[in-house]
């Protein structure tokens, strides 16, 4: 019969939103578990903890990354952006703004990663149009179906930018 | 006053939801908060001979592992198990009751550990024996066990004869695939201990007061020991409005062990609960050689589980739009060893007016009529089911300005004859009708003398704007700045509301903010008047009304006193009030939203790709009270009818009786490049029947049609006629 113990906590340091946080996470942690159940940062969400819906994205060293396809373990020293802390005290970012603006969500569920998902790809500089937004936007799921708003949302804070 | 009604306002919940301080039921923290993980089943009917649970419960970390045999006592009478929502017809199932499996995919045993990894890990290693039976999941292969159901549409004249005698007849069978709701939040339950027996469960749910009826009556329990709480909801579309599992399993967990649970399911996990259930419809329209229908008839063939008999009103829908003098409708359930199905966005007319739609476009095909002017010809003022005319019905308005804002007078009528290039450029069109629903609903409004209002209510916001139109209503009642609104929803512990769906919610908490918003103005008037030298003295309190954050005459809004004022005077520091709305019963007239959608096509002659360019949604739907969040719910609507017709399936392999793509990259929504323009554009419709406010909800309306109006287009882009949900390439490639 196979082991039963689980593995053995490992040491690593996360500088999330601008704060060092240390932590002690077993291998198998995913960063999102990591951010949700032990920093407590529940804005980062769960839909399918198989990469396959974006509500997990955050920004990692600046790049949008599918936080449920990425183990805590491999972010020791990464600076890592959450919606919490996309803008500053109080404020608002630009995407934020525009999402409310263009009523770019129903439910809420699956913003904080578009939100995070466009502030990477305006970050990229890649999309250029309408049509490139959807196609670089398409790994972000909304199941409220609020598309053609989060593509009105994200030219308004790319025109601003 | 209208300040807010009927203007585009933004939601009151956005700065919350994007900047992640809303909170879902998963998220909600707890001291010495457990996990819990579930085991299902994985073979389709029979029963658990051996369930070992002895190497989970070695792993470090894991405290329990609960099962039928190892679990706190549950109510054992099927009406215990019965929700609101619940089919009348059957035993409701129940998680960890017993050894029998019904389904496949059905829970056996929740693994609770320190944490969610733990738990995860542990149930690897809970051990199942169990003694198969034979099942049967293939709808197809048991099509003839179908049994008839009741029928909410008696049969007018004689249809099968004025069939056989119609100058031009159409008869064929549309097969609508099992869909599942696939909210984008996990199904989710975090169940709080309070130390002395009680619970407060934070849950995904439609209905709080729904789920804490049914928890205290599953688990024994006063309803003082149960509190519901869901303040935002991650999407749900049907899936909870029945109480789901993961909440009785939570609760379950937390009453064994005392402390605090949270059970989240798996994406993978969530297709084992409620579904949109395979339905193969058959229309046959007889009519003249003008158009006008001698006959029509509808019968739908559905699944449901073997333990509850599911069914909505497929078959009805022509009594609403088509005038005919013959009509008979029939709804049949095969009953297979699935779980039941549920509601999903327009329950009922999304797939049944669908099948109608593409029939009257095959009908429009056979007459050489343009398909707007043959609905046109059929058009029926009346609901000849009962015979009654309409609260409202501004559908010819639909079908007018859709075609206008299209350009529908510019489609050329032939099969594959407009191109773009090397694409095929197909324009169809269809209707859509949904019911305009109203419950009753309890709001509770405190006004503070400082001119802030708290209204509450049980109902919930799934991201359909309840929050929102809720504050609206409040500020133009009170006369104040919707900034002065705050609003809590979904407790059950606040005034009563029924689940939130059916598209009733709006117009059902609307008029109860407005009842109880009354009552506080009737009073704030007494105070008024009754002021030494009052400018309203002698004002009678109907024609005083709430203004800018005072008590004004209507007439003469100079003659006014302040909120502050009239309740310094009558020494409140705040007016409390609530109000339970009912609607009167009145059966003189039916009442029903409705839509003309135009649909855009193109598709690759030589790869069969097919993308959805353009959609135009005119609706009617009384009046909008948010004509910002309206839109994007026609908007999401029309996304899940291009999903409808192109994408979701939910794919099963009978020789397992298993779901195939249980997960969001192999089940296929439609992703954010498969959307491209979607006008909404709502008809003006005043109605002073159906309610005061002339409201009849959007939430269902906008999917209907969308499936047929696509599908029409793709016949008229390639001359193929696909009957088959979903619309694939290899369909057209055949």
């Amino acid at each position: 019969m196979a082991d039963m113990t689980i593995p053995e906590r490992i040491p690593i340091n996360l500088v999330v939103n601008g704060e060092r946080r240390a932590l002690e996470v077993v291998p198998w942690t995913t960063l999102l578990d990591a951010l949700r159940d032990r920093l407590e940062l529940t804005g980062t969400k769960k839909g399918c903890d198989h990469g396959q819906c974006g509500a997990c994205t955050v920004l990692i060293d600046g790049r949008r990354v599918n936080s449920c396809l990425t183990l805590a373990v491999m972010k020791d020293g990464a600076e890592i952006t959450t919606i919490e802390g996309l803008a500053g005290d109080g404020a608002l970012h630009p995407l934020q703004q525009a999402f409310i603006d263009h009523d770019a969500f129903q439910c809420g569920y699956c913003t904080p990663g578009q939100i995070c998902s466009a502030a990477g790809l305006v970050a990229e500089g890649r999309a250029r149009d309408a049509d490139e937004i959807r196609e670089l936007m398409s790994g972000n799921l909304c199941r409220c179906g609020a598309y053609p708003n989060i593509v009105a949302a994200i030219e308004q804070a790319m025109s601003r930018s | 006053m209208n300040a807010y009604v009927g203007t585009p306002t933004s939601r009151i919940d956005g700065r919350a939801k994007v900047t992640g301080a809303a909170k879902y039921a998963g998220e909600f923290a707890a001291d010495g908060l457990l996990h819990g993980f579930v085991v299902e089943a994985t073979i389709a009917r029979g029963r658990i001979a051996r369930l070992d649970t002895s190497e989970a419960l070695k792993v470090k970390g894991v405290i329990d592992v609960l099962t039928h045999e190892h679990r706190p006592p549950l109510a054992d009478k099927d009406e215990a198990w019965k929700d609101e929502v619940a089919p009348e017809k059957g035993s409701p199932f129940r998680p960890l009751y017993d050894d029998r499996i019904k389904f496949n995919g059905q829970p056996i045993a929740l693994v609770v550990a320190e944490d969610w990894e733990t738990a995860r890990f542990a149930a690897t290693r809970v051990r199942v024996e169990y003694e198969q039976e034979a099942f049967a999941t293939d709808l197809e292969s048991e099509r003839g066990k179908a049994a008839e159901v009741d029928q909410p549409h008696k049969p007018r004249g004689d249809a099968a004869a004025a069939l056989t005698h119609a100058a031009i007849r159409h008869e064929a069978d549309y097969v609508l695939p099992s869909e599942h709701h696939n909210p984008m939040e996990l199904y989710a339950t975090t169940a709080v201990w309070d130390g002395n027996g009680g619970l407060t469960v934070y849950d995904k749910t439609q209905g709080v007061q729904n789920v804490q009826k049914f928890l205290c009556s599953v688990f024994g329990k006063k309803p003082d020991e149960i509190r519901v709480i869901s303040p935002y909801v991650g999407g749900a579309f049907g899936s909870g409005l029945r109480p789901q599992h993961q909440v009785v399993l939570a609760t379950l967990a937390a009453l064994a062990l005392k402390r605090s649970v949270r059970v989240v399911l798996t994406r993978q996990q969530m297709y084992g609960l409620g579904f949109r259930p395979l339905t193969i419809e058959r229309v046959a329209l007889g009519a003249k050689p003008d158009g006008t229908l001698d006959a029509v008839t509808h019968e739908a063939i559905a699944v449901t589980s073997r333990f509850e008999d599911f069914s909505r009103n497929d078959t009805g829908w022509a009594e609403q739009l088509y005038k005919s003098p013959n009509s008979r409708y029939s709804h049949k359930l095969v009953r297979l060893d699935v779980s039941t199905p549920s509601d999903m966005r327009a329950p009922g007319a999304a797939t049944g007016v669908c099948a109608l739609e593409c029939a009257m476009d095959e009908l429009a095909v056979a007459l050489k009529l343009d398909p707007v002017e043959l609905r046109l010809r059929c058009y029926s003022d009346r609901d000849q089911s009962e015979g009654l005319p309409y609260t409202s019905k501004q559908l010819r308005e639909c079908y007018a300005r859709g075609a206008e804002a299209f350009g529908w007078s510019r489609r050329s009528p032939a099969p594959r004859s407009m191109r773009d290039g090397k694409e095929l450029v197909g324009w169809g069109m269809a209707t859509g009708v949904w019911e305009a629903l109203q419950m009753p609903v309890a709001a509770r409004i405190v006004l503070t003398a400082n001119g802030h209002a708290e209204v509450s209510c049980a109902a919930s916001d799934i991201g359909t704007g309840t929050y929102t139109i809720v504050a609206q209503v409040a500020a133009d009642a009170l006369g104040l700045p919707i900034e002065n609104i705050s609003v809590r929803l979904a407790d059950s512990s606040l005034p009563q509301a029924p689940v939130e769906g059916g598209s009733w919610m709006a117009a059902s908490s609307a008029h109860a903010v407005l009842g109880a918003a009354e009552e506080i103005r009737r009073e704030l008037a007494r105070y008024a008047k009754a002021m030494p030298a009052s400018p309203l003295a002698g004002v009678d309190v109907p024609d005083i009304i709430l203004l800018d954050g005072a008590v004004a005459k209507a007439a003469d809004r100079s003659r006014s006193v302040s909120i502050a004022d009239a309740m310094r005077h009558g020494q409140v520091e705040r007016i409390e009030k609530e109000k339970l709305n009912e609607f009167p019963e009145d059966k003189s007239h039916a009442r029903n939203t409705h839509s003309a959608v135009f649909a855009e096509v193109k598709v690759d002659e030589e790869l069969g790709v097919i993308r959805v360019t353009r959609v135009v949604s005119a609706v009617a739907a009384g009046r909008i009270l948010n004509t910002k969040t309206g839109r994007s719910q026609i908007m999401g609507s029309v996304v899940w009818g291009i999903g409808m017709a192109l994408h979701e399936e939910t794919v099963t392999d009978h020789r397992f009786g298993r779901i195939m793509n249980a997960n969001i990259a192999e089940y296929h929504i439609p992703v954010n490049a498969d959307v491209r323009d979607i006008d909404v554009i709502f008809v003006d419709e005043p109605d002073d029947r159906i309610n005061q406010l002339g409201i009849k909800g959007l939430g269902e309306i906008g999917i209907v049609g969308v499936p047929a109006a696509i599908a029409n287009a793709v016949y008229h882009a390639t001359g193929k006629r696909i009957r088959r949900f979903p619309i694939t390439l290899d369909k057209l490639l055949e």
